[in-house]
This record gives C-alpha cells, sequence and structure tokens, in this order.
C-alpha cells in the first residue's frame, strides 16, 4: 500500500486550490536496470478528485508524469469545511485513497 | 552619426546575453526551486518519519517519543538546530542520524547493524527509515535559528577534526572538501558551488540539507550530501555515522550559527 497523499484545499474568494502530492513510483517503462532488462511500467492511471462527492476532476494519466506527482488546480466553489476526496489507481490496480477539509 | 549610435547600441545587445548568462542560470534555478518549493516531494518523507517517530516499532515494541535528542526526552521541535552535541549517556559527539540509530537501538532494542543498515533509500522497495525520520524531525526545526553548542571539549575535538577533514587533501585526484569549497563563483556544470569558508556560505548550505532531489526522486540527509561528496572526490566510503561524518558534520553545523534552518528544501 502506497504512503497518504498530502492534500492542501483552501477557499480564495468564489473558488477553491486544491493542491495534492501523491507518492509514486511513476516507472516510465523506458528505463533500464544494471542488467540490462527494462524496468515495467508502473504509473498512476486514472486520479479523481469529489467534492462533498462531486466528481470535479476526473484525470487520465500517462508515463510522462514525474515521481511522486504534485497536482495542483482549481474549481469554482467550495467552503470551509466542504470535503474534498482524492483517489487514485495505477496499472497494477493499487488504489490509494485520502481526504481532508477546506481550510 | 546615427549609424554609429546603432552599432554601438548593436554592440551592447551582443554583449548583454554572455554578461547575463552567468547571473541568470543562478536565477533561473532559483525560480525553478520556488516553483517546485510548493509542492516539495519532501512532506511524503516528512509525513512517514512523523508515524514512524510515533509507532511502536522493534524487538521492545515503543516508539521513539522519549528520545532524546539533546532538549530533553521526546524534544522534537528545535531539537536539529542545536545538533550534532555531546551526549552524556553515549559520550559521545552525535549528529541526528547517529542519535537516532542510538535511540532505535537502546529504546526500540534493535541492534546497531540493523539500525543502520538503510541510510539511504533507493526506490520503492528500498525505502529508508531513517531519512523518513530524518526529514520529520529536521522540519520541526524549521525557522529555527542554528545554534550547535561547543561547550565540552569533545565538542570542540570534534570541530576541530572536522577543520582538517575539510581542508585535507587525499585520493587518487588529491582532492580535499576545500578544492571546491573555499572560493566564490566555482561551479560543477551549472551548479553553484558554496563558499564554504564563509558564514553565509555555510549557512545557506547547511540550513537547506535535508533536500529532495528532483534529480533523484529521494529525499537526501546531509549524511548522505557528505558521502557523495566523498565518493565524488574519490575518497575512501564515508562510513554512516563515524567520527569522520559527525566531525565534518560539526564544523559545517557550528559555522552555520545564527541562521533560520530552512529544510527539508528542494534541489535540482
Amino acid at each position: 500500500m502506497a504512503d497518504p497523499m498530502k492534500i492542501r484545499a483552501t477557499t480564495l474568494g468564489d473558488s477553491t486550490e486544491v493542491k495534492v502530492l501523491m507518492s509514486h513510483e511513476m516507472e516510465s517503462g523506458q528505463r533500464k536496470d544494471a542488467q540490462g532488462q527494462t524496468i515495467p511500467a508502473w504509473f498512476i492511471q486514472n486520479v479523481i478528485v469529489t467534492w462533498n462527492g462531486r466528481t470535479v476532476l476526473s484525470a487520465q494519466w500517462g508515463t510522462a508524469v514525474s515521481k511522486n506527482p504534485f497536482l495542483s488546480f482549481k474549481f469554482k466553489g467550495g467552503a470551509k469545511g466542504d470535503r474534498i476526496a482524492i483517489s487514485w489507481m495505477d496499472n497494477r490496480g493499487d488504489k490509494r485513497s485520502d481526504e481532508t477539509v477546506i481550510a | 552619426m546615427k549609424a554609429v549610435r546603432s552599432a554601438v547600441a548593436l554592440a551592447a545587445l551582443a554583449i548583454a546575453p554572455s554578461l547575463l548568462a552567468q547571473g541568470s542560470t543562478a536565477d533561473e534555478i532559483a525560480k525553478y526551486r520556488a516553483a517546485l518549493q510548493d509542492g516539495n516531494p519532501a512532506e511524503l518523507w516528512e509525513g512517514r518519519g512523523e508515524a514512524l517517530w510515533k509507532q511502536q516499532r522493534g524487538p521492545k515494541n515503543v516508539s521513539l517519543e522519549r528520545c532524546d535528542l539533546g532538549l530533553g526526552a521526546g524534544v522534537v521541535k528545535g531539537a536539529y538546530a542545536q545538533l550534532p552535541r555531546y551526549f552524556a549517556d553515549a559520550d559521545r559527539v552525535m549528529d541526528l542520524e547517529t542519535r537516532l540509530v542510538w535511540c532505535m537501538v537502546t529504546l526500540q532494542g534493535y541492534s546497531e547493524a540493523d539500525a543502520k543498515k538503510n541510510p539511504f533509500g533507493n526506490g520503492n522497495d528500498r525505502k529508508s527509515d531513517l531519512e523518513a525520520l530524518t526529514a520529520y524531525i529536521t522540519s520541526e526545526s524549521r525557522g529555527v535559528k542554528m545554534n550547535v553548542p561547543m561547550r565540552h571539549a569533545k565538542e570542540a575535538e570534534a570541530y576541530r577534526v572536522g577543520e582538517k577533514l575539510f581542508y585535507f587533501r587525499g585520493g587518487t585526484h588529491d582532492f580535499a572538501c576545500a578544492t571546491c569549497h573555499s572560493e566564490e563563483g566555482k561551479r560543477i556544470r551549472l551548479q553553484d558551488l558554496p563558499n564554504l569558508t564563509t558564514a553565509e556560505g555555510a549557512q545557506k548550505a547547511y540550513t537547506t540539507w535535508p533536500a529532495y532531489r528532483v534529480s533523484q526522486g529521494e529525499l537526501r540527509t546531509f549524511e548522505w550530501r557528505l558521502y557523495d561528496c566523498f565518493r565524488q572526490q574519490r575518497f575512501p566510503e564515508l562510513v554512516f555515522g563515524s567520527d569522520a561524518a559527525i566531525a565534518l558534520t560539526m564544523f559545517l553545523a557550528r559555522n552555520a550559527n545564527g541562521a533560520p534552518f530552512d529544510a527539508p528544501a528542494i534541489k535540482r
């Protein structure tokens, strides 16, 4: 199981800014190990962010995203105390879900 | 007259980019760091380290929360800004990593070999507990002024040994730390090298380790920094937690006194 995400969500005016750090190797599938064998691709494929249960961001990622990715985005709406939940699933089927409340 | 003036202007334009290049490289790297600072993955290590600190582990199944980092048992806030220091119970000057190993042995019952078998992590399969713990504890000193003590004779001795090591030339390349780090304006490729013989240089360097190295995707501690410098100057391998590692840390940490600690940082 992957390490927890670090999530920050703050409301400014009529929009909310969400910043997420995820712990993941994001192996591109392009690298080789010391024996010359290709290291298989291993990366987060789907990311879904919900605000009080309603999806505000849904993304499909590929191998070009960096290791330990940082995701930052804004959406219209959101108020202090609302729940922000984030989940991802990688190409091996590993999952991780974390949530926070808007500060 | 007009033609002359525009020729002069052209000449000035031609010179400007090369004059700008040196300063702007450092500026651009600084901008790059600032852009990344917001989402510094070092926080992932801090989070894991905090959990490890509080978790009951080891043969004795206790947490590290009673570990004395120099300010009393369990005090984490500001502890790193006063390390390395002399610890009477161990009768030795210790840096943070060495002290953590000490606590893992004395409190949690690990063997010393087990406690320090993985000081530097490598990817998902070899995560280092010591790096995570170091990230957490150092993060609790952010903003605290460096105040490394030199009251005990052994602290003064460590400082002197560290200073000697810093200037000691050896290895296949007849290199010393000072070869790269005792002049202004030196660099490796595009990376400016701090002049560690000045207070300002030592402060800027010491207060920004540990750091998340983007190029490695890992959080690296100050012991790692020294270990890798030794490798780069073709010295014998620097043994983790050795007197040599602690003495060099003591020399640089003490020279950084007075500056606010500002890590875990993020570096290229």
